[in-house]
């Protein structure tokens, strides 16, 4: 299972306690991620990564073990460690992008 | 008992003659008649008075302590009908007791829905509009540029909620809003999406960015008209669940010629016409007003009359930074235009356009809206000018003409008239069909102002909210 932690007002939107808890199938990306969270929950659809480009929103972030993987390519497997379900896959508000 | 409503109102000219018939017999008082508009369609002047005069001939008192001929709703007419037929007094005591149940019965209350910032908000009173139970921020953070509700179900309701981080969400609620569910916010361009004019003058690619306008349709409740930037109209026929657009209005051929405006190529105005079948108004921020007659199948420009220097040709085609349009739904042909600078007014269905900003002290702002009762009463919020976003003089007024514009007396009591610099934006002004009508509006400041009594008087419904983007208001029954 893979650990994925939401914003709050996705959280919010997806009616989700916590942390997410998904399975996903190997080779573990940022797309396959983002794949199964939406199969899930499809009111989040659209609010992560565009409908049609399927690219990321621009204020969206991914981190995982402390690093930036926001601009690796949507295929890149992720770290072992968030395959594994050591560590968990964040996406994140970006800084910017409310007034 | 729709049926019957509609029924009265349509048939509201038969009696109008009799009563223009009897008023030659029983002259008005000058003022009177003429305060009441040029369409006469509004009623009260001559006609109230002639069915006064018969009353105190007959040596007849009020039969239920009031005056139940200056009211304003779609059944005063019909006693007029009753005074060719020798049972006036009979008649006219049913007919009020009818009519007072049928307004009891209607009318409990009203529900303000204001979009903000940072949330909605949804205000609820009962018909006598003076205390209000406040409740909210619904989807706290986002910035819900409009909420409506469904004319067939006053339940159902939509709302456009975005934000910069997560895109745009629709949201629909089934129970006045006590409760939300997102239905389908996927909004795709049909076909290849061209470009339009982007501020540079250069070709921009048709980028969806969020919804300004919701609007459901007037005869059924799944079906919903949503306005969105970059400019395009979509519907939903399903209450949400899914969009497509309404291709025609991008592809009508000036598309690639539109320009944004300083907040966006917005589609920020729909109006639906109940009376002639499929025609509907829109209008966008900057390209103009455009008309179908076709339920949105196909679309034209209609600009003639306007005239804004912004654009090189100040009376092309299409390039118009159209603010706002309102309409009366008893006359769905008179449309009145709140543009950049000027107020417009069209008879015609917007085939020409002419300006009615008369005596304001400045023709920029953003809203404008219709009584409810009388289709020649109509405010507006003045601003100062197009890089001054704030009331002149620093004096917060709503004018109002009762004479479908040119004549425009300011508004004032219980507004500030000092030291107010706040904003009302374009979907920020509503009315009720209360029986005396109820006028709402609000500012970026905040404030949600209500008055009762068609803009005599008016007060703070609250104070302290986000900037406030849209309000609507529904007439519960």
């Amino acid at each position: 299972m893979i650990r994925i932690e939401l914003p709050a007002h996705l959280r919010n939107l997806g009616r989700i306690d916590g942390e997410l808890l998904l399975h996903v199938p190997s080779p573990v990306t940022q797309r396959t991620i983002v794949d199964a969270i939406e199969a899930q929950y499809p009111m989040l659809r659209g609010t992560i990564r565009d409908h049609v480009t399927k690219e990321r929103r621009p204020f969206i972030r991914f981190f995982a073990c402390e690093e930036d993987f926001s601009h690796e390519a949507l295929d890149s497997p992720v770290p072992d460690e968030v395959a594994s379900g050591k560590e968990p896959f964040l996406i994140v508000g970006a800084i910017a992008g409310g007034r | 008992m729709r049926a019957f409503r509609n029924a009265i109102w349509l048939s509201r000219s038969v009696p109008l003659r009799h009563a223009k018939l009897a008023a030659k017999q029983q002259p008005s008082p000058p003022n009177e008649a003429s305060r009441q508009g040029i369409s006469g369609i509004s009623r009260g002047g001559a006609y109230t008075d002639c069915v006064w005069s018969q009353l105190r001939r007959l040596g007849l008192g009020l039969p239920f302590g009031r005056d139940p001929i200056r009211t304003r709703s779609p059944y005063h007419d019909f006693p007029a009908t009753l005074i060719n037929t020798g049972h006036f007094y009979l008649a006219l005591t049913l007919w009020l007791m009818i009519e007072r149940t049928i307004m009891a019965n209607q009318q409990s209350g009203v529900r303000v829905l204001v979009g903000t910032r940072k949330g909605a908000f949804i205000l609820t009173s009962d018909a006598k509009r003076e205390n209000w139970d406040i409740s909210g921020p619904h989807f706290a953070g986002f910035e819900i540029y409009h909420m409506k509700g469904s004319p067939v179900d006053p339940n159902r309701l939509y709302a456009s909620q975005c934000s910069g981080w997560f895109g745009q969400l629709i949201q629909r609620s089934d129970d006045g809003g006590k409760t939300w569910e997102p239905v389908d916010n996927k909004f795709v361009y049909d076909g290849i999406p061209g470009t339009h004019q982007f501020f540079d003058g250069k070709p921009h690619p048709w980028e969806f960015k969020r919804v300004w306008h919701l609007e459901p349709s007037l005869t059924d409740v799944d079906t919903v008209y949503a306005g969105v930037e970059d400019a395009a109209l979509f519907r939903s026929t399903d209450g949400g669940k899914s969009w497509h657009e309404l291709a025609g209005l991008r592809g009508h051929g000036s598309g690639p010629n539109w320009t944004p405006g300083a907040g966006g190529l917005g589609l920020h105005t729909i109006l639906l016409d109940p009376v002639n079948q499929g025609r509907m108004f829109i209008a966008i921020s900057a390209a103009g007003a455009f008309r179908s007659d076709d339920t949105g199948e196909t679309w034209r420009p209609i600009n003639k009359g306007l005239h804004s220097l912004h654009i090189p040709d100040p009376v092309a085609e299409v390039g118009h930074c159209v603010h706002r349009i309102a309409m009366h739904p008893s006359r769905p042909n008179v449309l009145f235009m709140q543009k950049h600078w000027d107020v417009m007014r069209s008879d015609n269905a917007g085939e020409s356009w002419h300006e009615i900003s008369g005596n304001l002290p400045t023709d920029f702002g953003f809203v404008i809206d219709v009584h409810a009762h009388e289709p020649e009463t109509i405010y507006v919020v003045p601003i100062k000018s197009d890089s001054e976003h704030f009331p002149p003089d620093g004096k917060l007024r709503v004018y109002r003409s009762r004479t479908g514009g040119n004549d425009w007396d300011a508004l004032t009591n219980g507004l500030p008239q000092s030291d107010c610099y706040v904003n009302v934006l374009r979907d920020a002004m509503a009315v009720d069909s209360m029986e005396s009508c109820g006028v709402y509006f609000g500012t970026t400041g905040g404030q949600v102002y209500a008055s009762a009594n068609a803009g005599d008087t008016w007060a703070a419904i609250v104070r302290d909210l986000p900037a406030v983007l849209s309000v609507e208001v529904q007439t519960l029954s």
